[in-house]
This record gives C-alpha cells, sequence and structure tokens, in this order.
C-alpha cells in the first residue's frame, strides 16, 4: 500500500481530523465538503504539518510516528505536492522553477525534457511565472513536482479557480501524466467528475472522517459532472 | 585631519560594521520571524533596546563591558592582545550596535512577508535549509533586507552618543564626522562644521530614499 494512516489525529478549529485506512492504490480522489480535512490531510502526508498522534508510513517506511517519535522532514519523504495556491517560485522563471526540484532529485536532462514535453511546457520555459496565465501555471506547477520525482504526488484541487479552456487544458495534462507517469497519485476534487474521469478509487472526507470508498462509479452514481467527459 | 579622510573613515568604519552585522542580523532576524524558541522575547527586547535607550547610556553600558576590565574588553585582549575602547574597534562597536535594530526589525518583516508555503513547497522539492534560506527566503525578502541594510548604515554613519563615550573623539584616530562637528564648533571652526554638516546630510539623504525606496516599492508589490 502506498499511504498507511494509523490512527492519525490533528484537532483542527471546527473538528477532530481522524483517519485510520490506506490510500492510493494508482489514483485515489479525495471528495468532500469543503472543510472536511482534505488539504489538511494531504499536509500531514506531506510533512507541512504535524498530527497530534498517530502514524504514517509512505511505501512501508515510516514518515511519522508519534510513539516511536518518528518524523521524516518534508524533504525527505519523497512527496509532490501540487497544492491549491499558486506556489510557484515568483522570483524564478519557468526554467528555474521547473529545475529547482528536478536539481536536487540528480534527475537526467532527458527527464526534464520528457516531462516538458509531456506537459507541453518548452514555449514557456523562459517566461517569468509572473507572465503565466491560470493553467499554465497549474501545468508549471505540475511538472515542477514530478521533476523531483517524487515516490507520491498530492494534488489539491488543480482545476479549481480555471476557465473553461484552461481547465480542459489542465485535464488533458492530467490524463497524460497519469497514462505515463507510474507514481501513485493522492487527488482532491472540487467535483465528482474529476474523480470519475481520473482516479481509480474515491474517498468520501467528512467532519475529518472517512465516511465512504469504492470504486468512483458506485460512489457517485447519477452525479457525474456534465462538463467533464468520462 | 582633512574633511575627506574623517568621511571616508565615517563611511569605511559604518561599512564595516555593516559587513559584520549582516550574517547575525540574518539570522537573528529569520530566528525572529520563522522559529519559536524560549527566551525569544528577551532577545527582541535587547535588540530593540539601542533605538530607545539614550545613546549615551548604551555608550556606558558599552563601556562597561569593552573596557579592559570589562568582559568583553578582557577577552578581546587576551584574544588579540589589543583594546577596543578608544580605538576604531570601539567606532565600529558602538556603530554596530546602535545601527543593528535598524537591519534585524526590517530583515525580520521582510522574512515574515514571504509565504511560508514557498518555503515548504521547496523543502517537499527536495531542498535543505540552506537552499531553502539562500534560493527562497532571502531573494524574496531582499528588497526589505536591503533597504534596512541601507539605513542601518546610515544610523551608524550618524552615531555619536554612544561613539564618543567608547571611542572617545581623537582627531585622526576615532573622530568620525558627527565627532568632528560636535569639535569644530566647540573650537569655533563653524565653517569646517557646516561643510561636515553639508555632507552628513547628503550622506543621509541619499541613504534614507534609497532605503525607504526598496522597502517602498516591496510594499506595492502586488
Amino acid at each position: 500500500m502506498t499511504v498507511a494512516l494509523s490512527r492519525v489525529r490533528l484537532a483542527l478549529p471546527a473538528f477532530t481530523l481522524e483517519v485510520d485506512g490506506e490510500l492510493a492504490r494508482g489514483w485515489t480522489g479525495l471528495v468532500g465538503p469543503s472543510g472536511a480535512g482534505k488539504t489538511s490531510l494531504l499536509e500531514l502526508i506531506a510533512g507541512f504539518r504535524r498530527p497530534d498522534a498517530g502514524s504514517i508510513a509512505i511505501h512501508g517506511v515510516p514518515v511519522f510516528d508519534s510513539e516511536e517519535r518518528v518524523d521524516v522532514s518534508a524533504r525527505s519523504r519523497g512527496v509532490g505536492y501540487v497544492t491549491q495556491d499558486d506556489t510557484l517560485f515568483p522570483h524564478l522563471p519557468v526554467r528555474g522553477n521547473l529545475a529547482y526540484g528536478h536539481h536536487a532529485s540528480k534527475g537526467s536532462p532527458a527527464d526534464f525534457d520528457r516531462i516538458v514535453s509531456l506537459l507541453s511546457l518548452a514555449p514557456l520555459l523562459g517566461r517569468p511565472v509572473t507572465a503565466l496565465s491560470g493553467g499554465e501555471k497549474r501545468r508549471v506547477a505540475l511538472a515542477r513536482a514530478l521533476l523531483s520525482r517524487p515516490r507520491l504526488l498530492l494534488l489539491d484541487e488543480p482545476l479549481t479557480g480555471l476557465d473553461p479552456a484552461s481547465r480542459d487544458q489542465v485535464i488533458a495534462s492530467l490524463r497524460s501524466i497519469r497514462a505515463t507517469v507510474p507514481t501513485p497519485t493522492i487527488y482532491v476534487a472540487h467535483n465528482p467528475g474529476e474523480v470519475l474521469a481520473l482516479c481509480d478509487e474515491a474517498i468520501e472526507l467528512e467532519g475529518g472522517r472517512m465516511i465512504r470508498r469504492g470504486v468512483p462509479r458506485a460512489i457517485f452514481e447519477g452525479d457525474r459532472d456534465p462538463r467533464l467527459p468520462g | 585631519m582633512t574633511s575627506a579622510s574623517i568621511i571616508a573613515f565615517t563611511v569605511g568604519m559604518a561599512a564595516l560594521s555593516l559587513g559584520l552585522s549582516l550574517p547575525f542580523g540574518l539570522a537573528l532576524a529569520w530566528l525572529l520571524a520563522r522559529r519559536r524558541w524560549p527566551g525569544k522575547t528577551v532577545v527582541e527586547t535587547l535588540v530593540t533596546l539601542p533605538l530607545v535607550l539614550p545613546p549615551v547610556a548604551t555608550g556606558m553600558i558599552l563601556l562597561r563591558l569593552a573596557g579592559r576590565r570589562g568582559a568583553l574588553g578582557s577577552l578581546f585582549h587576551r584574544l588579540f592582545g589589543s583594546d577596543i575602547v578608544f580605538t576604531w574597534r570601539a567606532v565600529v562597536l558602538a556603530m554596530t550596535v546602535m545601527a543593528f535594530p535598524f537591519l534585524v526589525r526590517h530583515a525580520r518583516v521582510a522574512f515574515e512577508e514571504v509565504n511560508p508555503r514557498l518555503e515548504q513547497v521547496a523543502r517537499s522539492l527536495g531542498a535543505n535549509e540552506a537552499r531553502v534560506f539562500f534560493t527562497i527566503t532571502l531573494p524574496l525578502a531582499a528588497r526589505g533586507v536591503v533597504g534596512g541594510g541601507i539605513l542601518a548604515f546610515a544610523r551608524a554613519v550618524g552615531e555619536f552618543g554612544a561613539t564618543i563615550l567608547v571611542a572617545g573623539n581623537i582627531p585622526g584616530k576615532t573622530a568620525t564626522i558627527s565627532l568632528a562637528i560636535y569639535s569644530d564648533l566647540q573650537l569655533g571652526r563653524d565653517a569646517e562644521a557646516a561643510r561636515l554638516v553639508g555632507v552628513a546630510a547628503v550622506i543621509a539623504f541619499l541613504a534614507v530614499w534609497v532605503g525607504e525606496s526598496f522597502l517602498s516599492r516591496r510594499r506595492a508589490r502586488p
């Protein structure tokens, strides 16, 4: 199993996040009302936040365990995190942003070119990130995370806030990633259509707990977003 | 001693004091902005103290500390075989202590304004703490740090109260622009004093103008 969560607890202002279970066989969609704790859960897995208790293992390796006092730094977890907000480094051009993780992971130039062409970023390489459209920014953020060669990819609502044209572009990019990069992925979705289109499994979170899980189609029957082709 | 050499001495000592303050000032500013630790409030207060304490009082404390029988002075004498007080080293010491708060306060605010998310993402991309600081935090805080550094430099150039106590006012040895203006006036050399006042005003004007423009352009950025 990719991510094993055992009695993970984190007190949040409105409720306590309490998760127990295993995640990410292929692409796992995480859904639920806003404020259900989806982003907090990703932050715990990425090591941006520390749970109050419990343990987290990635690919069988413990990265956090409150009893054993294990707390692997975000740097060493090998988790690529594409956050909901724009976190491209504003002082670096597109190429500098992409090279940032690539350099640390000692990836080859061929890897770089492969990901750049996979996400059609070649024409953007020299541009400042402040001159990119919303969709372009998301694609650069995806490529930057992939170039750090993560063992696990976390995507937090990568389609939110985009206009329809950019949305289509990013969906196409996500499909290409899914088809060619074997990295297991946890995908926080804004609406069920995304999960139906992209994920192998869906988990519903509410009030900080997993309330349902299963094949996306079974979970969202009759609940499909017409904007997304299946 | 000519005006030119007094000006060169003052600017040189202020630059040296800024150079010495930078590594410590930036490290402290970062610790204040990004970490929680016991005694933080005490250190914060101590660093800010020279801003509000009468400079002469700071000077007297430094004189006690840096004198040959003081903790700092005796250690320095044992290590290097020379004194601090009434030498150019005392000029640098007084300037550093008086200007340090400007650097630390501005750098701290600048570091706090850097989105911590960017630092977290950099870490998740495999960067260690040093790389995060030098490639993300510092470049994004650069305007505030440079602005604070320039204001600290300007404060150091104008330092008088603490300097006169620890460094004395020894012509050709420890006389800075401010100290020379004071002695020129005492001796009735009003024209020389006026010339130095003009120079000090130009340096101060330029420094504050450049420093503030760095700080305000940072604030204006979206």
